[in-house]
């Protein structure tokens, strides 16, 4: 697909850069006119994504995480987060609901949102290489806009 | 994370503002024991009005104080769930699990 805009920003695997990378997806996103549910459902999955390179790829050191946003044809927002941690050994036991390695303070939900809150969602791995989540989610073009 | 908390008899009312995620959940957890531990309610209700932002982060912060709550026979309900977070909520299959009442009708500008 023809990509139309993107942006590529790297950061620290810090908790306090959640909430940046999930504002910064929301004002990339922003030139597309989406709704406040459509902006809620993308700033969730990112933060998601986020967290997962945060808590899992990284859990004793920290590491960079890319997020590469890109504005596809037909209003297709395409996002990808890549990290060069711990890798996932089993992904599709990974994205079953509820599982986690994360112990008690985890709810295993990470990828179960993902999926349920974006139209398309890619995830391999390879492990102590890295991991890379791809999202694409479609915004409804609304009235007045061409 | 701002966090009010009002006791009438023994129910407890906590009212959550801001973002809920993985950087500020284990603090909200903390807070939220700590008040139960405090006041010992029979009915623990978080007030989800002010909360602008949660994702899975918050689904653990409910479940463990569901589980506090109910270790004591206690109950815990939800209240003035604004989009998004009852979004989240309703993914992870909470409302089986938590009373939700109520709902935010807009967002607020």
């Amino acid at each position: 697909m023809k990509c139309e805009n993107q942006v590529l920003f790297t950061f620290p695997s810090r908790s306090i850069n959640e909430a940046f990378a999930r504002s910064a997806v929301a004002c990339f996103a922003a030139q597309l006119d989406p709704t406040m549910e459509e902006l809620g459902d993308i700033k969730t999955a990112v933060s998601e994504a986020v967290t997962n390179c945060i808590v899992h790829a990284y859990p004793e050191q920290i590491g960079l995480i890319t997020l590469r946003c890109r504005i596809l044809e037909d209003n297709v927002l395409d996002i990808v987060i890549k990290d060069k941690g711990r890798g996932i050994d089993d992904i599709a036991r990974a994205r079953t609901p509820l599982y986690t390695t994360g112990g008690e303070e985890r709810s295993g939900m990470g990828f179960t949102i993902m999926e349920s809150f974006m139209h398309e969602l890619k995830v391999s791995s390879k492990l102590n290489k890295g991991t890379t989540v791809h999202m694409k989610r479609k915004i409804l073009k609304r009235g007045g806009k061409s | 994370m701002q966090m009010t908390t009002f006791l009438q008899d023994k129910q407890l009312t906590i009212a959550l503002s801001g973002e809920i995620d993985h950087h500020s959940a284990r603090g909200i957890l903390h807070m939220i024991a700590d008040k139960i531990d405090q006041f010992l309610p029979m009915l623990c209700i978080l007030d989800f009005k002010s909360v602008t932002f949660m994702d899975s982060s918050g689904i653990a912060v409910v479940i463990h104080t569901y589980r506090r709550m109910a270790e004591r026979q206690g109950i815990l309900r939800l209240k003035r769930v604004p989009p998004q977070p009852r979004k989240v909520l309703e993914a992870a299959g909470m409302e089986r699990l938590v009373t939700i009442e109520g709902r935010e009708p807009v967002y607020e500008m």
